[in-house]
């Protein structure tokens, strides 16, 4: 893996926003090589009483990227993430960050050695306020130090460091107004605002979001999105979980696809989404709907056909019954219309 | 992190106040019935050995190398300013009433002694002994050259312990299954659970001290421990449950119950041991074990009850229901499963469980005081951490563990009066190993 | 009924030795459970270990007081680590178990007839406190209308309960307080911002402990003896009845709460005894005025926990739990 380091690491100047090198060392497929990678896992598993939640054989994040996780539900992103930020213990495998292993650390030295991780339901401290709760994530903290914590002398410049820190993100995040409320007064959305933004307060370098979009109002999720690209911006590497495809082709430099706890795809989202491997994943996925009689593939249909730029509907992958679809999407269609 | 909304039309305090003031009412009313009787009958309504008026006794028998009793002896004890003087009747036997549990010191004057009997060596005299969970504490002086007290053969008295170990673990198991059903349907810890054990047994005595027969009264104490369970959950844990109450606030009020009901039943009951009728019982030989009448009876009745308890939960749709909603409350809900009613069945049958787990304990101990429930209280905790929180084959076998572990201790070497110690021990230990415990696992059994 | 040696008993309660005791004892509870979320249901245990360590020391090594009080608090953080070790990894309802067990094991190796020659097992241990009154600067006398050494028990215990309180107040302002009150809410948030969640629960668990052990020495003070039956399970409910009182999250609750705890016990045995006498009240004798009292402890823990959990004086807005 230390062979990926051979090429010399893009300098402070360049831009990561306009960096248009090559993710992959090679071809692009399930596993591939990264030019530049910050996180190696192999070999990675993890069950759950005879279920393999996770069966991960080889991936790599790469650096200085906005890298999406996706899958339909069940398919072990959750499990993945908690397994790479020590969270829970894999049955097998070993993964590093950085070139150090982190096969049995516990989450906290994770998280300080620069890969912080949000969750799926927003862990905000709702009996601190949005301030303090900013400043539980300032690191190197003398005053944290049970020696130190009785003299304030000791610690009273390092909080006013991390004091301003945490206004800047504060403004960054559009919180600042409401930086002495308790955090529990705060609308669902601005949790995950309140979230991401304690997460950076870390420093990190690399970003784990665990659905940052779940249950935001489209209002905000426009500014979550550009937060996270301004992540790239600043120099960071971003690694998030998401349901929703129309979200990650926007921001995604990197797309990686699970479905039953294996990776069975990555590539740019532009490639992945074409990939029939990811079309079977989530279709597999909709097993609400019964595939073997019209009926249900009629409301697959529209479901995708609402969709504009679905994968679906930008082409016809013509691997389900593509009769049914195409002799029914236009009456889909108007149902869809008429129900609107 | 979604608060609950505050303004739901269940929270009404009012309401919940007049319940819980109706459960107390009840409790109180239950007890009141009872508590003249009880006050006016005589310290024991069995015929009690002694004749002194106090309610707890030490006592013994002297007899010397020959087995021939020796009479006229004078022994003191001693605690505090208190003192008692005995001497040993034609029989042998001698008993002194103290006023309260305790230790007290016991001196046996070798002067009154007769010729030619000497106390045997390694006998310790004066020496202290202590009270531990009964009425009655013996002590036994042993005479003559060179005889150490004789223990029973080895192999025998483990036997002997073993069979009472069981027959304590299968009482335990009754209160501990109860328990361990309403931690896997509601999620609480409660520490309440003490006093549903004590209540079954105060209200055996009460009923039979007011005349009734005593199959009556054991019929009458199962169904008053269902009702207590039913009014708990109806009066106040299922308001609680509707409030949102988190678990951990729902145990701190479990303990205020306690409190509260323990010195309820004090209040009428009053601070002495009381025997149940037939308490006493000379031991019988049944093949190569010893065992007293009660604990066999014990035995059997909580073996049959809790197989029968371990049939419904598997067998029956109310069993299936039962660990449905132990499994998944929300999924049991949609799936159709009432599970308010669920919950309540389980606090009835939790509340019977523990009243005959009380008048079982009240003849294992024995004796009914108002703090029988809470001297087992942890007991029961240990035997359903032990076989995992929340599984009720768990609980049964924990408990068992439970029983056995206590009763052994004694046979290899640790003193009676810690014997108790061991098992919660052991608890912690199992603990630090496997936390889930013996029998636990992400996926309940039953 | 004399109510001006009712209210004047009720408000010696006030100041007594034994309500700094259980202010200290809870401001412990108040480090566990109203900062740390920790359910420590063995608070009499810690007691115990401290009255115990400190009553051993002098009575069976014969070392000067001070001494005796570095070995109890020593022995109570050595039972915290103990019960912190297999506990604190775990769900919040085993550490309440494994505490109140610990405490209950506690109680029985003191009460043992094995252990008689060190710990006087039933009866207990006395006579130990000589060298603390030796150390008494005040001359014998009347002050306040109590004599020189009961002045002296309560100027050193609320003098505790005072430095006891800012330590406490100081820390909870701080940054460490602030990962205290953050693992209280949701220790995986703090630990994923890279806070060694084990470790400052594991500290939490000490300085509630040590806190509980000097109460244990100042409970036992002025009464000169320590005996184990003063140590079971209820003394740490009540102590919880105490915090809940005055409020969990709030370095004054403890003490505001202990006050309360004690005047209210005081004057309705008062009131009850007075009503008894006067003949106003036929249907209780004293003995169980006593009972009810206690049943009245444990109907207001119920209530107090359902209807107003932030305490009297409490924010419900910084409630620990929702």
């Amino acid at each position: 893996m230390s062979t990926h380091s051979e090429e010399p690491r893009p300098s402070g100047e360049i831009d990561y926003m306009t960096d248009t090198r090559p993710i992959a060392a090679g071809d692009t497929a399930p596993g591939c090589k990264k030019r530049d990678p910050i996180v190696v896992a192999e070999n990675v598993t993890r069950s759950f009483g005879g279920i393999n939640a996770v069966d991960v054989e080889y991936l790599e994040i790469p650096r200085h990227k906005i890298t999406a996780l996706i899958g339909p539900n069940g398919a072990g992103k959750t499990t993945l993430f908690n397994l790479l930020t020590g969270f829970d213990m894999p049955n097998s495998g070993k993964w590093e960050f950085e070139g150090n292993s982190l096969a049995g650390v516990s989450p906290y030295k994770v998280a300080r050695m620069g890969m912080v991780r949000t969750f799926q339901l927003t862990k905000v401290m709702g009996k601190l306020t949005v301030m303090e709760n900013m400043r539980l994530g300032g690191s190197e903290q003398p005053g944290e130090r049970l020696s130190k914590a009785l003299f304030k002398g000791l610690w009273g410049g390092r909080e006013k460091e991390i004091t301003a820190q945490a206004n800047v993100l504060l403004e960054k995040f559009k919180l600042d107004a409401k930086k002495d409320d308790y955090a529990a007064s705060l609308s669902g959305g601005q949790r995950k605002l309140l979230e991401m933004a304690r997460s950076l307060m870390v420093r990190p370098k690399l970003v784990m979001l665990d659905e940052p979009m779940a249950g935001v109002n489209p209002a905000l999720t426009q500014s979550l999105l550009d937060h996270i690209k301004n992540l790239k911006a600043e120099g960071m590497t971003v690694l998030f979980v998401e349901h929703d495809m129309n979200m990650v082709r926007h921001i995604a430099d990197w797309v990686v696809v699970m479905a039953e706890g294996k990776i069975v795809a990555e590539g740019p989202p532009g490639e992945v989404m074409k990939n029939p491997a990811v079309i079977d994943a989530y279709l597999g996925a909709h097993h609400d709907v019964d595939l073997g009689d019209a009926e249900g593939i009629k409301e697959l249909a529209a479901e995708l056909v609402a969709d504009e730029e679905s994968i679906v509907g930008t082409e016809n992958a013509g691997i389900i019954a593509i009769d049914v679809v195409a002799s029914e999407s236009d009456e889909a269609r108007h149902k869809r219309k008429d129900s609107e | 992190m979604r608060s609950t909304p505050k303004g739901s039309p269940h929270r009404r305090p009012g309401r919940l106040l007049k319940v819980i003031g109706a459960v107390f009412a009840s409790v109180v009313a239950i007890l009141l019935v009872v508590a003249p009787a009880s006050q006016a009958t005589s310290p024991s309504p069995t015929p009690s050995p002694s004749i002194t008026t106090f309610q707890n006794n030490i006592s013994g028998f002297l007899r010397d190398d020959a087995r021939a009793p020796i009479p006229d002896v004078t022994i003191t004890a001693r605690s505090g300013d208190f003192e008692g003087t005995a001497k040993s009747a034609a029989n042998g036997s001698w008993s002194i009433g103290v006023p309260v549990q305790g230790t007290y010191e016991i001196e046996l004057d070798e002067s009154t002694l007769p010729e030619g009997i000497k106390l045997a060596d390694g006998q310790e005299n004066p020496r202290s002994v202590t009270f531990s969970q009964t009425s009655n504490l013996s002590v036994i002086f042993a005479f003559g050259e060179g005889i150490v007290v004789q223990q029973q053969d080895f192999g025998q008295n483990l036997l002997n312990r073993l069979v009472a170990g069981l027959s304590f673990g299968l009482l335990l198991a009754l209160a501990s299954v109860g328990l361990s059903l309403i931690f896997g349907t509601t999620g609480l810890t409660n520490f309440a659970h003490g006093e549903m054990v004590t209540l079954g047994a105060v209200l055996v005595f009460a009923f039979n001290a007011i005349g009734l027969p005593f199959w009556l009264a054991l019929i009458l104490s199962l169904l008053g421990g269902g009702l207590f369970g039913y009014f708990q959950d109806a009066g106040l844990w299922k308001p609680l449950r509707r409030r949102g109450t988190g678990l951990v606030p729902m145990m701190i009020v479990s303990i205020g119950l306690a409190l509260a009901v323990r010195y309820v039943i004090q209040f009428y009951f009053g601070g002495a041991t009381q025997q149940l009728p037939y308490a006493q019982s000379a031991e019988i030989q049944l093949g190569p074990v010893s065992i007293s009448p009660n604990n066999l009876w014990s035995l059997i009745i909580s073996a049959i009850v809790i197989a029968l308890i371990g049939i419904i939960l598997l067998k029956t749709r109310l069993g299936k229901a039962t660990r449905a909603v132990a499994d998944n409350p929300a999924l049991a809900a949609a799936s159709g499963i009432d599970v308010d009613s669920v919950i309540r069945i389980v606090w009835v049958t939790g509340g019977m469980l523990a009243s005959l787990g009380g008048i079982l304990w009240a003849y294992y101990r024995p004796g009914v005081t108002f703090d029988m429930g809470s001297q087992i209280l942890l007991l029961i905790f240990a035997g359903v951490t032990l076989g995992g929180l929340g599984t009720v084959f768990g609980a049964l076998i924990g408990s068992i563990i439970v029983g056995i572990f206590v009763e052994l201790t004694t046979v290899f070497g640790l003193a009676a009066d810690l014997k108790y110690v061991g098992a919660l021990f052991i608890m912690i230990v199992v603990l630090l190993f496997r936390p889930q415990g013996i029998l636990g696992r992400r996926e309940r059994v039953g | 009924m004399d109510f001006g040696f009712i209210f004047s008993s009720a408000a010696s309660e006030l100041f007594s030795p034994t309500t700094a005791a259980y202010a200290l004892a809870a401001l412990g509870l108040a480090v566990h459970f109203g900062y740390s979320g920790l359910l420590n249901f063995g608070q009499a245990g810690f007691m115990a270990v401290g009255a115990y360590g400190f009553a051993i020391s002098t009575l069976t090594f014969g070392v000067p007081f001070f001494v005796g009080l570095v070995i109890a608090v020593i022995c109570s953080a050595i039972f915290a680590m103990l019960l912190g070790i297999p506990t604190l990894r775990l769900r919040a309802d085993y550490l309440a178990i494994v505490t109140i067990a610990a405490a209950e094991i506690v109680r029985y190796i003191v009460t043992t007839n094995q252990l008689t020659a060190v710990t006087g097992s039933a009866n207990g241990l006395a006579a130990f406190e000589g060298g603390f009154y030796a150390m008494n600067p005040f001359p014998a006398g009347s002050y306040m209308g109590m004599n020189n050494r009961d002045f002296f028990i309560r100027i050193v215990g609320w003098g505790l309960v005072i430095i006891c309180c800012t330590l406490v107040w100081l820390l909870m302002r701080s940054p460490w307080g602030r990962v205290l009150k953050g693992i209280r809410e949701d220790e995986n948030a703090v630990r994923s911002l890279g806070k060694n969640v084990y470790a400052y629960k594991m500290q939490a668990l000490i300085i509630g402990g040590v806190l509980g052990a000097l109460a244990g020495m100042i409970f036992t003070l002025p009464r000169g003896a320590v005996q184990p039956a003063n140590y079971g399970t209820e003394l740490t409910f009540f102590l919880y009845t105490c915090l809940l009182l005055g409020g969990l999250g709030t370095v004054l609750g403890p003490v505001i709460g202990a006050m309360i705890f004690w005047v209210v016990l005081s004057l309705t045995q008062g009131i009850l005894y007075g009503l008894i006498e006067s003949g106003a009240v036929t249907w209780l004798n004293t003995v169980q005025a006593g009972q009810l009292r206690y049943i009245l402890v444990g109907v207001a823990l119920m209530l107090l926990m359902i209807f107003r959990p932030q305490g009297v004086f409490g924010n419900k807005k910084e409630l620990a739990f929702a």
